[in-house]
Order: C-alpha cells, then sequence, then structure tokens
C-alpha cells in the first residue's frame, strides 16, 4: 500500500534518512522503533508531505506521492496525527473535530462522521463547547483521533501517540488504535514505549542511523536479541541485522559499548 | 446516619448533571436575545440624529460611523486571522483619494451623485488590496506588523510626490454637496450605518462559514492549518481584501463628508492606531467588540479632537490606553468581562449546589465516560 524505495530526505544539513526500504502492507500495524535521530520522526514527515525525499520512491496505491502536498496526500486518504500537542487551543473541541474535515465540501457527510466521531470519542460530545486547551493531555489525544478520523483515512500516520500519558491512558490510545485497524484502516506508527508498540503491530521495523535495520512480526522483532543491543547503545553490524526476524538467536549481540 | 458525603457518592448519581453541562452553556445568551440585543442597537443608532439634531453632535455620529464601518473591516482580517495590521490607512487613503479623484475627474455634480461614487472608494482599495496582499501576506506575524507600517508611509510619500495627480501637499478638494442647516449630516451618517450593517453581515456570515474556521485555526497555528489542508495564503488575502473593501469605504466617506483630501491624513500612521485600540478594547476576533469599541472610543477621540483643537494631544491618552489595556486586559474588554462573568456565575451556581443537601455535598467527582473515554480531572 505504502512502499518507501531507496528514499534519501533530510533537512539541508545533510540526508537523516539514507536509503529508506519499506513496504507497508494494506490492513497491517506498522510499529516503527529506533533509538533517538535514527529518522523516525523524519520518515513521518515525509509520509505527510511536509518534507519531500530528496531521492527515492515513495509511493501510496501505485501513486507516487514523492512530491505531494499535504493538502494533496490528505485527499489521498492519509492522515497524520503529529508528535505532542496538536489541537489549536484557542478554538473549540466541536470546531477542532469539524476542522479535520475542512477539505469535505458536502456538509451532510461532515455531520454524519461527526455523529461516527462522537460515538467513538464521547469525550467529543461531552466537551464540545469547551476550550480544547482547557482538557487534560489524554483528551486532547483522543480529540486527534477524532479529527483524524474526520476525513475517514486508509491511512492513519501516528508520531508517538502515547508520549506524555501516563499508563491508563496510554493503554486507551493503543485500545483505540487497535479499533482503528479491526475498522479496515492501515496504521504506520512510531512509538517509543516498544514494547506496548510491537505487541500492538503485525509489522516491527527497527531503524537506526536512518535505514531499516530489521523486519518481522511485532512479537518477532520483540524477541530479537539484537533489539536489546540497539537500546542499550550498540549498532547492529551490516549483513547480521539486514535481514529480516531470521536474525533471531544469531549468536551473542553487540553489547560492546553498552551502558 | 448518612452513608453519603463527599467522595462516595455513586457514579451514577452524577453522570447526568456532568452530561447536561457538557452539552449547553448555560450562561450563554440565546439565539434569539443575541439578534434582539443587534436589532435594540442599531435602531437606537438609526434613531440618535434625528433625537439628537444638533449638527455639532451629529458630526461626530458621522466621524464615529467612518470608524464603525473600518472597525468592524479591520477585525474581519486581523481579529480573524490574527495578522495585525497597523498599515490598513493604505486602504484608508486609497478610498478617499478614488473617491476625490473621481469626483473630479468625472465631473460629478455636487449632491446625492457624489455619495453614490463612495462605493467605488471600497472597490478600489478592495483591487490594491490584492497585489498588496499577496506581497505583505509572504511573512509570518511579527514581520508582517511591520511590513504593513513600511507599506502605508510607502503610499504616502508616493501620494505626496505624484503632485500631479493627487496634489501632492496641497490636497484635492470635493465640493461639498449643497445642503445645509441640521440635515447636511444624516446623508452621510446613514451611509456609514448601512455601510456598517453590511460589513457585519459579512463579519458575522464569515465567522459562521468553514472559512471563517480555517480563520480561526491560522491565527491558532498556522502550520497546523495548512496540515489540515487549508490554503492559508488564499484565506488570508481573502479576508485582508474584504477588510481592505470597508476600510475604503470609510475613506470615501471622509473625502465627500470633509471635502478636501491630504496625503498625511489619508494614509495617516495614526489611523491604524486609533482603529486597533477600538478593536482590542471591544474584543479581537469577536463580532461584538469592533462594535462596542468604536462606539465608545470614537466620540471620545472626537470630543478630545474638539477640546483641545488640532493638539495630538488624545493620541497620547490613546498610546497609554492602548499599553493599559494589553497589559490587563489582553484578550480585550467584552472577553475578558464575559469569562469573569461566566465564572462568577457557575461559582455562584456550585456554592448553590453545595448548599442543597440532595447530592450529599458532593465533591467533583470524576466518572469514566463511554467505550473510550478519558477523564483524568478536566483542566490541565
Amino acid at each position: 500500500m505504502l512502499v518507501f524505495e531507496g528514499l534519501f530526505a533530510g533537512y539541508g544539513g545533510g540526508d537523516i534518512l539514507k536509503g529508506v526500504d519499506l513496504v507497508i502492507e494494506e490492513g497491517s500495524v506498522t510499529c516503527v522503533v529506533g533509538p533517538n535521530g535514527a529518522g523516525k520522526s523524519t520518515l513521518m514527515k515525509v509520509v505527510s508531505g511536509l518534507l519531500h525525499p530528496r531521492v527515492g520512491k515513495l509511493e501510496f496505491q501505485g501513486q507516487s506521492i514523492a512530491k505531494a502536498t499535504p493538502r494533496q496526500i490528505l485527499k489521498a486518504g492519509i492522515v497524520q496525527i503529529m508528535q505532542a500537542r496538536n489541537l489549536f487551543t484557542e478554538l473549540t473541541v466541536r470546531e477542532n473535530v469539524e476542522l479535520g474535515a475542512f477539505l469535505i465540501k458536502d456538509s451532510s457527510v461532515v455531520a454524519k462522521r461527526l455523529d461516527e466521531v462522537c460515538d467513538m470519542f464521547p469525550i467529543v460530545a461531552q466537551r464540545a463547547k469547551d476550550r480544547a486547551g482547557a482538557l487534560s493531555g489524554g483528551q486532547q489525544r483522543m480529540v486527534e483521533f477524532a479529527r483524524a478520523l474526520m476525513m475517514d483515512p486508509v491511512l492513519v500516520a501516528l508520531d508517538e501517540p502515547s508520549m506524555g500519558l501516563e499508563p491508563r491512558s496510554a493503554q486507551i490510545i493503543y485500545d483505540s488504535i487497535a479499533t482503528m485497524n479491526k475498522n479496515g484502516r492501515t496504521v504506520l506508527l512510531v512509538e517509543q514505549n516498544v514494547r506496548a508498540g510491537l505487541s500492538l503491530a503485525s509489522h516491527g521495523v527497527v531503524m537506526e542511523a536512518g535505514r531499516v535495520r530489521l523486519e518481522g512480526t511485532g512479537a518477532e522483532v520483540l524477541a530479537n536479541p539484537q533489539m536489546r543491543a540497539l537500546y542499550l547503545g550498540g549498532t547492529i553490524e551490516e549483513g547480521q541485522g539486514v535481514a529480516s526476524s531470521t536474525g533471531v538467536g544469531a549468536g551473542a549481540p553487540a553489547f560492546g559499548n553498552g551502558s | 446516619m448518612t452513608t453519603l458525603h463527599a467522595g462516595t457518592a455513586p457514579a451514577e448519581l452524577l453522570r447526568p448533571v456532568e452530561a447536561e453541562r457538557a452539552f449547553r452553556d448555560p450562561f450563554e445568551p440565546s439565539k434569539r436575545s443575541r439578534a434582539t440585543a443587534w436589532v435594540a442597537l442599531f435602531a437606537l443608532l438609526a434613531a440618535f440624529p434625528i433625537v439628537f439634531s444638533n449638527p455639532a453632535v451629529t458630526s461626530i455620529g458621522v466621524f464615529t460611523m467612518m470608524f464603525l464601518v473600518a472597525a468592524i473591516g479591520w477585525n474581519i482580517f486581523s481579529g480573524y486571522s490574527g495578522y495585525v495590521s497597523i498599515g490598513h490607512a493604505v486602504y484608508y487613503g486609497f478610498g478617499q483619494y478614488a473617491v476625490a479623484l473621481l469626483i473630479e475627474h468625472w465631473h460629478v455634480t455636487p449632491g446625492a451623485s457624489e455619495l453614490a461614487i463612495i462605493p467605488l472608494g471600497g472597490i478600489v482599495a478592495a483591487a490594491v488590496a490584492v497585489p498588496v496582499g499577496l506581497i505583505l501576506l509572504r511573512v509570518r506575524k511579527h514581520t508582517f506588523i511591520v511590513l504593513t507600517i513600511a507599506a502605508m508611509f510607502i503610499f504616502q510619500l508616493l501620494a505626496f510626490n505624484f503632485a500631479g495627480f493627487t496634489g501632492g501637499s496641497a490636497g484635492t478638494n470635493v465640493v461639498s454637496p449643497p445642503w445645509t442647516g441640521t440635515v447636511f449630516n444624516l446623508p452621510f451618517y446613514y451611509i456609514g450605518l448601512g455601510a456598517a450593517i453590511l460589513a457585519l453581515l459579512v463579519s458575522w456570515g464569515i465567522r459562521r462559514s468553514k472559512y471563517g474556521l480555517g480563520l480561526l485555526a491560522i491565527r491558532d497555528d498556522e502550520d497546523r492549518a495548512k496540515g489540515l489542508g487549508i490554503r492559508v495564503t488564499r484565506a488570508k488575502l481573502i479576508a485582508y481584501v474584504a477588510s481592505a473593501f470597508f476600510v475604503g469605504i470609510a475613506g470615501g466617506l471622509y473625502a465627500t463628508f470633509v471635502g478636501a483630501v491630504y496625503p498625511q491624513f489619508a494614509f495617516d500612521p495614526t489611523y491604524d492606531l486609533a482603529i486597533a485600540v477600538m478593536v482590542f478594547v471591544g474584543g479581537l476576533g469577536t463580532l461584538p467588540g469592533p462594535v462596542l469599541g468604536a462606539l465608545v472610543l470614537a466620540p471620545i477621540q472626537q470630543y478630545f479632537y474638539i477640546q483641545f483643537g488640532a493638539s495630538t494631544l488624545y493620541l497620547i491618552i490613546y498610546g497609554i490606553l492602548f499599553i493599559v489595556i494589553l497589559l490587563t486586559l489582553p484578550a480585550g474588554v467584552v472577553p475578558s468581562i464575559s469569562d469573569r462573568y461566566r465564572s462568577w456565575m457557575a461559582s455562584r451556581q456550585r456554592r448553590r449546589e453545595e448548599a442543597t443537601p440532595t447530592v450529599g455535598g458532593a465533591m467533583p467527582v470524576t466518572v469514566p465516560a463511554g467505550p473510550v473515554g478519558i477523564d483524568d480531572g478536566g483542566a490541565r
């Protein structure tokens, strides 16, 4: 559904993504993990059209979106929920959610979707007239999810949705992601909470230094000792890790420069 | 012996209260009472020059109408988009010059047909606002303010220097209509009032529309607005042109009423200060804000102007007022007061609830709501 091939991108000070090859299958929950600076957030920026790849292929449903604007990508069916606080804090909850459907001209469709997201996220109806900034962090995340679903997206890209939330709220977020997926949406997820992210995922991806280093099912990646090495400050040696989950149990991992 | 006390009230008891609170703001005036207030206000304004027919008073009334139109227009752009323009005098000036020069070149007979030219002041101003806006709106908020001031001085210098066309510092004159006595001011007053009503309807329509919601999103966070597919430059430009139109109308009204147009009064650096103070006092980005600000401050400003002659003392008072308001009530007088009224009403209601023993003096208890709801305590 979403294909990255030999993708390079950066902000002018050199490339952050250095040849990303990744295929996101329709109906999957793909979770990307990796240490800070691995290029996870940059990957999300490329998917949302805020950053264009320098070279490489980026295709969504067979169409190149490498040069597409955020507006075109939104219309194509990819909605992104970005890192950290994302609402218009001075506007009401309802206005925030309505803005999610800004590109939909038919007001009856907007009204119908609004009903649907209110059913899914009761907070939207309960606090409709309150300023979004007056909600707690977890509640704001719920409103963001509601806003994202107003476009009825095919693919939902989430950048660290649990960031700054206590475990109970984070669990509700993960449940909502699972529900979205059950309703037929493909999910691309970047997560710092590796265990929670990967247990949710049908497909796990480990990024390091701007490249994909490990791939497999969520459980496989989670069980891979090399993953642990990576998080304790090691690197995956070339030729050993780039393969998929078959690397499980492949000898002693590089614990060398661990903490 | 009662078993219910704070913290142990069953959740079911509290749920309906919470749901009710959420759906309707009990302190918000109903649609009907708001409409009634508007109609009453404009009826009063329409009756004003008939009741107080002294020309000295109605003359202040005409200037007040000019500020009213301009303030409502200015707020459409600066209030809703958050881009504060301190250079809308450009459109005040273009409105003045367009109307004065068209009357001169077309040899319009003094009287009612002169007044028919006033809308052209707005149209010329709007036409100028398209290219100027496209250039100025390339930059973000703070830089934008600086650029608007620069643009205003550029046009003032042009008006001084293209003397063959504008009359330069000698100005351009408009022959006043041949009416006399107490009726002279009335046509100007009612044209101003009519334009103000039109401006208010446009402002109201924009505020209620999806387009207007997009403008408010830009005010809040332009990048996020872009991320939701809003064409930000186009949205800002439309509002900019609409506001220029109404400020141009105010300029046209000025030219025909005063009968003389000078570069330093047409492209007047203090004009935007006056408008901005009115809108900030009333409430930036609200519908009634500019109306209230203009109706209160414009007559005071005119009174000062008459009392202290051509001295600029009133401008000093104005500047001080602006600073005081920005420091104490940055959201404007109307929103701040309505916020305080709300919290006062809410606390009064809470006290009343605490006094009634039916809920067992329950403290607000958080209720987990619905299938996927988070309620970790309301406000951060």
